[in-house]
Parts: structure tokens; sequence; C-alpha cells
């Protein structure tokens, strides 16, 4: 008796692992560890801004207007986090890429404008402070990558047979939102002088 | 039909070898593909590289390039650092100086490991006071010497870079003494670590704070990473 049962067991159990239970799982984790790094990349850059905007001002006070929509953006992006359950979630997502969209927008033309100080551009904390923001937006980028990747792995995996029986009846994990380009970036910025 | 297929796969390849800029295989800690660093400072800055790694287990490489041939600078430093994996696994601690040469393009790509200290602002200060300058008077020996010498001082937390406005201009004095410890190191070392191990364990004026390992010329492996890996951390910049 007791050795049928641990037979079934192990029939389950190499079942369910043939039908891509644990795969499943283990893409959509690493869809949300690509996902926290998204986070903490964005959260990276929200950490510069006050740093940013203050250098600005001491030398480009009368921006005053470009400064301000930084500052709100900023805000804005602090409003909108997803958590890691909403993922799926195409309007949430789509409202986190426009807060993050429009703080980029806002940022690009804070730096255009920064272009008519040359005291401003030859400043240390400036430059120091252009570096790290370029490298967080690359690392913002690499991260959309990665977690877009993530996200293809994990849709195909609960889209394909016979992993996708294994999500109907068991797992009810619904697919993942990717980024999209930005609808903004199609465009370039018009620079004006 | 068969010829047909045959060409439409010919052209399948021809178009995908066309679209992505190949990456190199390394063959050493210095890939000088645009051959733009002389062969004297080539070995010089390949045994340092080594000896480095053997002392920090950092590894630190360099690859120029002809032409970025119309990729961006940032996604291509980062498939060179993902394909050679540089740095060891787990600790992700490697660094690559890439340099473009038509396109006049610099960029410092950054291991995770390595972020806390080679961060994005010192990565800038390095290419920006260290290599950009040099590189502008065509010097690119010197450049690569002192932007490495930078890394290698960031990465163990030494290097701080000039502030450009807030110091007077002190560029000779930190930079006369790398160049020492840098080429006069290995070979004081060499002429004289032979004879008496007790002066080479006094350090200081035998490159004590670059030459972990020491030891002779020629020998040992190239370079093979170690499994790290990165995420766009580093900075970029031009001449």
């Amino acid at each position: 008796m007791n050795i049928r049962t641990l037979l079934i067991l192990i029939c389950s159990v190499l079942f369910l692992s043939s039908c891509g239970y644990n795969s499943i799982q283990k893409n959509e984790e690493a869809v949300f560890s690509a996902w926290g790094d998204i986070e903490a990349t964005y959260q990276r850059r929200a950490d510069l801004i006050p740093n940013l905007v203050s250098t600005v001002k001491g030398y480009a006070a009368h921006e005053k207007e470009t400064l301000t929509e930084v500052v709100n953006a900023r805000a804005k992006v602090g409003q909108t986090n997803i958590s890691a359950d909403k993922l799926g979630d195409p309007a949430a997502m789509q409202q986190f890429q426009q807060a993050q969209g429009a703080l980029s927008g806002a940022l690009s033309r804070l730096l255009v404008v920064v272009e008519r100080y040359p005291d401003l551009k030859a400043n240390q904390n400036f430059l120091d402070l252009q570096h790290q923001l370029e490298g967080t937006e690359n690392r913002i980028n690499v991260a959309r990558q990665r977690y877009n990747a993530t996200v293809k792995t994990f849709n195909t995996s609960i889209r394909t047979f016979p992993n996708n029986l294994t999500n109907n009846f068991l797992l009810n994990l619904e697919r993942k939102e990717a980024f999209k380009a930005d609808a903004g970036a199609a465009t370039a910025p018009k620079v004006t002088f | 039909m068969r010829a047909l297929l045959l060409s439409i796969l010919f052209l399948l390849l021809v178009c995908s070898s066309v679209v992505a800029l190949n990456i190199p295989q390394p063959t050493g800690y210095v890939n000088d593909t645009a051959g733009v660093i002389s062969q004297t400072v080539k070995l010089k800055l390949e045994q340092f590289l080594r000896d480095f790694e053997k002392s920090d287990s950092t590894q630190i490489t360099i690859l120029t390039i002809p032409t970025l041939d119309g990729e961006v600078l940032e996604d291509y430093s980062l498939k060179v650092f993902d394909s050679w994996k540089i740095g060891q696994k787990d600790k992700d601690n490697g660094a690559l100086l890439l340099i473009a040469k038509a396109e006049k393009k610099i960029r410092i790509e950054v291991g995770y490991g390595l972020e806390g200290r080679l961060t994005d602002l010192l990565s800038g200060r390095i290419i920006d006071n260290e290599i950009s300058p040099k590189f502008k008077q065509g010097d690119f020996d010197g450049g690569i010497v002192a932007g490495i010498a930078g890394i290698a001082e960031a990465v163990r937390g030494e290097y701080t870079g000039t502030g450009k406005t807030n110091s007077r201009k002190k560029k000779s004095s930190p930079f006369g003494l790398i160049f020492l410890f840098f080429f006069l190191g290995p070979l004081l070392s060499r002429l004289t670590g032979r004879r008496s191990s007790r002066s080479r364990r006094s350090g200081i004026f035998y490159g004590g704070p670059f030459m972990g390992g020491g030891g002779g010329f020629g020998g040992g492996g190239g370079f093979s990473g170690g499994g790290g890996g990165g995420g766009g951390g580093g900075a970029s910049g031009g001449w």
C-alpha cells in the first residue's frame, strides 16, 4: 500500500516537472528579479534629481519652467509604482512607463537648456552628475532589455504545450507585460537656438 | 527550387553577419585591433594586468576597435563584456576599457561587483581627466596607461580624480609617480629581485601598490574570462 502511494507520488512529481510546472515558476521568478533591477535603476535616477536640480539652479535660476517640470515629473514617478503581482496589468504598466517617460523628457529638455550656460557645463559637480545620469540612463536601458527578455521567456513558457495545460489547470499565472518603446522615442527632441 | 532555397539561406546568412559588428575573441588583456598601442606599452600593460588579476582577482581588459560601424557604443561594449565574461564568477569584478578610433569614443564598462568603487562618476572622471586630454594630443599610449592606472586605483579605492575646477592643476605629481611605478617598478624588481628578496619586500619603490605578484616576464597564460557580468555601469566619453 505504502509503496504504491509512494510510486504515485514519484510519478506525479516526474509528471509535473515534465509539464513545466517548475520551469514556469522559475521563469516567473526571473521576471520578478528583472523587475527589481528596473525599479532599482529608476530609483537611482530619481535619487540623482534633487542634486541635479539644485546644481543647475545655482547657475540657471531663471530656467524655472524647465526645472519645475523636472521636479513635478519626479514627484509623479514617486507615486507610480507597480508591485510585482501587477506586472501582467497593461494599464498599470502603461501608467508606469508614461510617468518615467515624462521624467526622461523633462530631463532631456533640461540638458538642452543647460547648453546655454558654459559656466555650469564647466562645473565639476555638474560634470559628475551628468556622468551619473548618463550611466543611470544606460543602466535603465540594459535593465529594460533584460526584463523584456525574461518576460518573453516567461510568456512563451506558459503558452507552449504542454506547459499551457499546467498553467491553465494548476498555476493560473497571467502573461506579463513587456516594455514598449517610448511614445516620444520615435521623434527626436527639437533643439532650437 | 532547391537553388532558390539555398540562395535564400545564403542571403540570410550574409545579412545576419552584416548586421552585427562582430565581437573579437580576446587574445589577452590588451586587444588592440585598431593598432594604436605601441608594442612595448602593450607588453607592459599585459603584464601589469595579469599581475593585477593575480593579486586582486580583478580583471581589467582593454579593447580598441577601428570603428563601431554604426553600432551604439554602450550596446557594443556590454556585448563584449558579456561575451568575454570579464571578472570572476560570483564576484563580477571586471572592467573593460573600450576605444573606438574612428568615432573618437571611449567607454569604461564596469561589472556589477566593481560598481561600488569604480562608480560612473569616477569612470567619467578617468575618461575626462586622464584619457581624453592625452588622446587629444595624439598620445594613445599615455592615455591608455593613465586610464588603466586610474581604473586600477579606483578599484582599490585610491583614485578620487582631480577636480578640474576646485583645485589647482597638479597633474604631474600623482601621475609622474604612477608612471614610475608602472614602468620602473617591474624593471627594478626584475633587476634586483633575484639578488635580494628583502628589498623587494620593502616594496614601495618597486611598485608596491601595483605589482602584487611581481614575477618574471613572458610567462603565464593569456586572459580568460572568469564568468563575471555587468549591467551597464560605467561611463562614456570622447576626445
